[in-house]
């Protein structure tokens, strides 16, 4: 196919409910309530109800296995046409990126006029998993014939056998959580506690005065009588921040610098954008926020150490740079997930150190050094809160009303990942 | 919404009988409008001889109505109007007036007797002033006489008004319906020949734009029910807090939510840029967000004096320039065919007659009344209207907290003998906002069920 025939995709808005952290105001709602939460409100901000989408595409991390065609249960929850197709993504943290990314490349090629793309994630309504002698059990008991048969599998049961499995989040190869794999990356690249406490309160600071300036507004809608997300703290200082005692990283001892602060805490919540091609905008009266341009997916090798589990972004940013021929001074606004304060830092690192760009990502020289002012100036993870699939509608919806009204001005985003992985991606104010 | 359960009680067999035996009130199960349902389930009886009484003859007989002049003593009658727009003197009153008091008794359950007159500020003449204002004297205690949901109400025709326009046939169709089932000893004013009859008379609003404030719950919740009823495209606006709630309503409705503040001072030109963006055009605004902030005028501290002020009338004054300013909103100019702007604000009978521990909310309310009586001529060159409804009691949540006693009186305390719902509000709003009524603009049209009292 020609380059000609490729169109553009266009942001025409977002809609998330205010993030929660685990086990408060969500508790009781789950991924599905969630999501046809988010959608619906997506729906009525647009004025959709009725219409044919041509993909619904999102996802969930923490996904029961009852829920194994989540969006597609939540669009028949919402007033869309249900004719609009749907299915489930999974990619860790950037589920929503990869979401929205490939939405917009369906749309780019002609293949769909119109799409959402989103995901949602909820801690507080996590898979319990039992043992494997249980489930081996429990499975030998549903194939028994006669009741003797089964009755003979259920006395294998012991106690032992009923203990939940909690849902893990360590890393499967390494057996390490994902705070102590970054805390071993802190630590080689000498990230200081200061740096990311400054992060973290620069993330609530901002988040709390683009709530009270109303620019969430038009982007988030409540949801069970929460209105804003409650793991922000407006009120936040670096006195505050320095109190707290290290959560990860116990093994350095003195050199531990991550705290339950400048991490981000387990969330429940959800996120959609919406997302269409310019004629289907117009034919719609729908506004036009900016365009999705391009992205990136990365992945590390982190299982022997050789790389840092989330340090793939870093990877996925300069190819994606190359390939467009920019640079981090072309971004009017970078929006850069923290899994943790300490993610950010050490990317920022790594982009500008000449040895890092030189070894790693083969360049020429360092990729360029980021502008704190333009870094994550509505808020981030730290303050908002990050339930793992719903972060990249939260971060594009933002980011393009942040960018509307600035025709040409870009975007750069970045969202690291589970299991190595990792997103980067560029949308255009219009 | 809380429930009447005297109301549901006394419309039982037992019911009837015991209230009735009694003497207690006996509220009626009123009724209400329905898209398809017939206008009156019986035949009109036109009285007097006037003008005013062939051309709303003529104009029912075109609705397909069973009009009469006369009728026989067993039959039943569904309205009476009551036409006196020619009397010159008091005495010329009792010919129509006793045929009127002969007919009460053959008036079936939601009855309807509309008084048809001359306005009394319309001469200086002692004599026909005082037949003028006669009728409304007479039409308001008909008003108390009426039993079994019956209401009666009065259309004022301007002096040089023919009682053909449009305007004068918007009021009498909506009196006679169930649209105004909680309309009682009220008055509509038609001043102009403004305004047009719709096509499809269950349709009135059919491809309007309309943005309704305070859209989440309650009388909002209804008012975007039925303007989308009536075939408006409906945006709906509320707080961010209420968000979720707006969103629901806003996809009951196939509207648009907006999630705004009304006393940013930007509140208008976001709504404008809004209506711009998904419609291209703006008709009809109703100003229904409001609050309460309840407490007696000597403990009445700043903050609650200032937030009702600024959310009940100073928002509206802001808005409504905004609005005045801008081209969109202008029905004329995009193709409304002699149609014109619509603006309807929520006042309060509180407004009216005061309230005790409301000085804050009844100040509010009056400010919207005067202003809603003073815009009226900056709408008139584009051929707009604004007028205001003051609800009395009704059925919210809101009305659902009051102390039980004081609910109960509250609903008693009119002639309907019941407090009015959402809808009976939304009705009358989206009446207000409908091409049949370009005649009245500048009136503060009452929804309570003839309360003797600020509720």
């Amino acid at each position: 196919m020609s380059a000609q025939n490729i169109r553009d995709a266009v942001i025409i808005g977002g809609n998330r409910i205010p993030f929660a952290r685990a086990h408060t105001a969500y508790a009781t709602a789950g991924n599905q309530d969630m999501l046809t939460s988010a959608l619906n409100g997506l729906v009525a901000r647009f004025g959709l109800q009725g219409e044919q989408l041509g993909t619904v595409a999102a996802g969930a991390v923490m996904k029961h296995s009852k829920n194994f065609n989540l969006t597609r249960e939540s669009v028949l929850g919402t007033p869309l046409d249900p004719k609009t197709p749907a299915f489930d993504v999974q990619m860790a943290c950037a589920t929503g990126m990869e979401a929205i990314g490939s939405m917009a490349n369906k749309i780019k090629l002609g293949q769909i006029d119109s799409a959402i793309a989103g995901g949602v994630d909820s801690i507080s309504d996590a898979p319990i998993v039992v043992t494997d002698e249980l489930r081996g059990i429990l499975m030998e008991a549903n194939r028994a014939k006669t009741m003797s048969q089964r009755l003979k599998a259920f006395a294998k049961i012991r106690p032992g056998h009923l203990a939940p499995q909690a849902p893990g989040v360590n890393e499967p190869r390494t057996g390490l959580s994902m705070g102590e794999h970054m805390a071993i990356t802190a630590h080689a690249w000498g990230i200081t506690r200061a740096e990311q406490d400054e992060l973290a309160l620069a993330s609530h600071k901002n988040l709390a005065a683009a709530y009270e300036r109303g620019f969430f507004d038009d982007l988030v809608t409540p949801f069970k009588g929460l209105n804003r997300d409650n793991n922000m703290r407006a009120d936040s200082t670096m006195e505050k921040l320095g109190k707290l005692s290290p959560a990860f990283g116990k093994d350095l001892g003195e050199d531990a610098t991550m705290t339950a602060a400048n991490s981000t805490a387990l969330t429940d919540g959800a996120s959609a954008v919406l997302l269409g091609s310019e004629e289907w905008a117009d034919q719609h009266d729908l506004p036009k926020l900016a365009n999705f341009i391009d992205y990136e997916e990365g992945a590390v090798d982190f299982v022997d150490g050789a790389e840092g589990l989330l340090m793939a972004p870093a990877y996925a940013a300069a190819r994606m740079l190359r390939r467009n021929n920019l640079s981090f001074s072309d971004f009017e606004y970078l929006e850069i997930h923290e899994a943790f304060a300490s993610t950010v830092l050490a990317q920022i690192k790594a982009w500008e150190s000449e040895e890092f760009c030189r070894n790693k990502l083969g360049l020429d020289s360092a990729l360029g050094t980021i502008d704190r002012s333009r870094l994550n100036v509505n808020g981030s993870s730290l303050a908002a809160g990050h339930p793992f699939a719903a972060t990249g509608g939260r971060i594009v919806g933002s980011l393009a009303k942040a960018l509307h009204g600035k025709p040409g001005k870009l975007g750069f985003i970045s969202v690291c990942a589970a299991g190595g992985q990792g997103i980067t991606a560029i949308i255009e104010g219009r | 919404m809380p429930r009447d359960i005297y109301t549901e009680f006394a419309n039982t067999g037992l019911g009837r009988s015991l209230t009735k035996n009694l003497g207690l009130p006996q509220p009626a199960k009123l009724r209400r409008h329905r898209p398809g349902r017939a206008l009156v389930e019986g035949p009109v009886v036109v009285l007097g001889s006037s003008e005013a009484s062939a051309a709303l003859a003529e104009r029912m007989l075109g609705w397909d109505l069973d009009v009469r002049r006369h009728i026989g003593p067993k039959e039943k009658v569904a309205a009476v109007v009551a036409c006196f727009d020619s009397v010159s003197t008091p005495a010329q009153l009792s010919a129509v007036v006793l045929e009127l008091g002969s007919l009460l008794r053959q008036l079936m359950p939601s009855g309807r007797v509309i008084t048809v007159f001359r306005d009394p500020a319309g001469t200086e003449d002692p004599a026909v002033r005082a037949a003028r204002s006669a009728v409304q004297g007479l039409t308001r205690s008909t008003a108390h006489e009426m039993r079994a949901g019956g209401t009666a109400n009065g259309i004022v025709l301007s002096d040089s008004l023919d009682a053909s326009a449009p305007g004068a046939a918007g009021a009498l169709r909506f009196l006679l319906s169930g649209r105004s089932a909680f309309v009682s000893g009220q008055f509509i004013s038609v001043d102009t020949v403004n305004g047009a009859l719709p096509n499809d008379w269950d349709l009135p609003l059919d491809g309007q734009v309309a943005v309704v404030t305070g859209a989440a719950r309650g009388i909002g919740a209804a008012i975007a029910r039925v303007l989308r009823r009536d075939g408006a495209s409906v945006i709906l606006v509320d707080i961010p807090a209420a968000g979720e709630q707006l969103a629901a309503v806003a996809n009951e409705v196939s509207g648009t939510a907006l999630q705004l503040d009304i006393t940013a001072q930007d509140a208008g030109e976001r709504i404008l840029a809004h209506a711009a963006q998904h419609h291209g055009r703006l008709d009809i605004v109703v100003h229904n967000a409001g609050i309460t902030r309840d407490k007696l005028l000597a403990n009445m501290d700043e903050a609650r004096w200032n937030s009702v002020i600024a959310v009940n009338i100073e928002s509206q004054l802001r808005m409504n320039r905004a609005f005045l300013a801008s081209a969109l909103f202008n029905a004329d100019a995009h193709g409304g065919a002699g149609m014109g702007p619509r603006i309807v604000s929520l006042a309060s009978t509180s407004g009216i007659a005061g309230n005790r521990g409301q000085t804050n909310y009844a100040a509010s309310k009056a400010g919207v009344m005067g202003m809603v009586a003073a815009t009226s001529a900056q709408l008139a060159s584009r051929h707009g209207t604004i007028n205001a409804v003051a609800p009395g009691f009704i059925e919210t949540e809101m009305t659902a907290r009051m102390p039980l006693a004081t609910r109960e009186v509250a609903r008693r305390l009119n002639s309907l003998n019941q407090g009015g719902l959402p809808v009976d509000v939304a009705e009358t709003i989206a009446f207000l906002a409908s091409p049949q009524a370009g005649g009245t603009s500048g009136l503060t049209l009452r929804v309570c069920g003839q309360n003797l009292v600020g509720a």
